[in-house]
């Protein structure tokens, strides 16, 4: 791999390997919390500020952790950082801990979160570790954020507690119930395979980016 | 009895884990490409959703609830679950090495499969009893299993289909999982008058 600055690494995440558009990780979370934007947001800040802790300390003791028991050791570090958050949001934001419920401790086995500990921060320097965490978490937010947006106005008419489409229209509920999760979902992934046409193969990079990829590819090929 | 039937078929059909609450997204889209693997990956979700209940609620509600500890719930599950797949393996690689052919690549991407935790947590969040957990726990891995099975299916059709190339993989796959959930919502409200 060619060495790149720390800013082609931080807009890396944000665009040209989107965690969630490109990559397709973290599924369950994109789809789960999406019902409206604000909560999309929500979720993915709280990603943020895991993936970046934890590629900071993964980063700092990647010499330290044994190759044996280092998926183990990752959970575990994953795990603490999103109690913190957890412990946070319930302090300071309880709505969006209501509306997020058991999505919040589940950031624990997203898949981003360990991927990128697994393939980026236990091979990089410290500062780009950081970097890389920041540029995926708002790669992220930004999907979610985008999903949240279009399934809030379709689904609910209003946006940001805005009416935007007038009350005698009835909106779609349905896209703001699971079918439409998965439907945006696919349109947005259509969407990006459509304009990065002319970009390089696509790599399996869903997979390689899981920790037993592996014993999945043995299993079957593509997702996680 | 009655309020274990309501809890297995709400969590089988009315809340199916996959289809209405998003858990354990990532093996419904990746191993659900055939049936057998589609049917090996739920069967180990199923037993490694029981044993980690079994395993994390007395944890829970002996240990860390009593010392007011349950905000480590999160990370004391995690660490439950991955030592428990991996015992699992161990054991099943030397007593039942044929089942051990048949689940074995499964078992560790159950760690990081967020139905499992979720399962757990949810056991804490609802407040069941032991009983009671043990029941949504089987019950969430049969719907997974429900939801794989009908979904292999779907997905051997579209293999043969005429798909926009821009759609080809995930995209198309996704809002066909879309339609599969459409049908699910046709059973909200069927538990409540099933046992009324």
């Amino acid at each position: 791999m060619e060495k790149k600055s720390n800013l082609q690494v931080l807009l890396n995440g944000i665009i040209k390997e989107n965690p969630t558009l490109v990559l397709i990780l973290g599924t369950c979370p994109t789809l789960a919390v999406t019902t409206s934007a604000q909560n999309g947001i929500g979720m993915g800040i709280a990603t943020l500020f895991v993936l970046t802790c934890s590629n900071f300390v993964i980063s700092l003791l990647k010499r330290v952790i044994s190759d044996k028991i280092r998926i183990p050791a990752y959970i575990v570090i994953i795990a603490g950082f999103v109690t913190v958050v957890q412990l946070l949001i319930q302090a300071f934001a309880p709505e969006i801990d209501k509306s997020l419920g058991v999505f919040l401790p589940l950031i624990t086995v997203n898949c981003i979160v360990l991927g990128r500990a697994e393939m980026f921060a236990s091979k990089n320097k410290i500062s780009a570790s950081v970097m890389d965490g920041i540029g995926m978490g708002i790669g992220f937010t930004l999907a979610l954020f985008c999903m949240g947006t279009i399934r809030e106005i379709l689904g609910t008419g209003a946006y940001f507690g805005i009416q935007l489409i007038p009350q005698a229209i009835e909106p779609m509920a349905i896209f703001k119930l699971a079918p439409g999760g998965f439907f945006v979902f696919g349109i947005l992934i259509a969407c990006v395979n459509k304009f990065s046409k002319n970009k390089p193969a696509k790599k399996r990079n869903g997979c390689a980016g899981c920790p037993s990829a592996a014993a999945c590819a043995k299993a079957s090929e593509g997702g996680c | 009895m009655k309020e274990f039937l309501i809890i297995l078929m709400s969590a089988i059909l009315v809340d199916n884990f996959v289809l209405s609450k998003f858990m354990g997204i990532c093996p419904f889209l990746g191993v659900s490409k055939k049936l057998d693997s589609a049917l090996g990956m739920s069967t180990a979700v199923i037993f490694v959703m029981v044993l980690a209940t079994a395993a994390t609620w007395p944890i829970s509600a002996f240990l860390l609830a009593p010392n007011d500890l349950s905000y480590l719930n999160t990370v004391a599950f995690i660490l439950i679950i991955a030592a428990l797949v991996q015992l699992v393996e161990i054991i099943m690689k030397k007593y039942l090495p044929a089942l051990h052919k048949s689940l074995g690549v499964y078992l560790p991407l159950i760690t990081t499969n967020c139905a499992v935790l979720g399962v757990t947590l949810l056991n804490i969040e609802e407040q069941y009893n032991f009983a009671q957990s043990i029941v949504h726990a089987f019950g969430a891995g049969l719907g997974f299993m429900l939801a794989m099975v009908l979904f292999s299916g779907v997905r051997s059709r579209l293999e043969g289909s005429n798909i926009p190339e821009s759609f080809k993989g995930m995209p198309i796959t996704l809002i066909a999982a879309s339609i599969v959930s459409i049908s699910f919502m046709g059973f909200s409200g069927i538990v409540e008058n099933l046992f009324r």
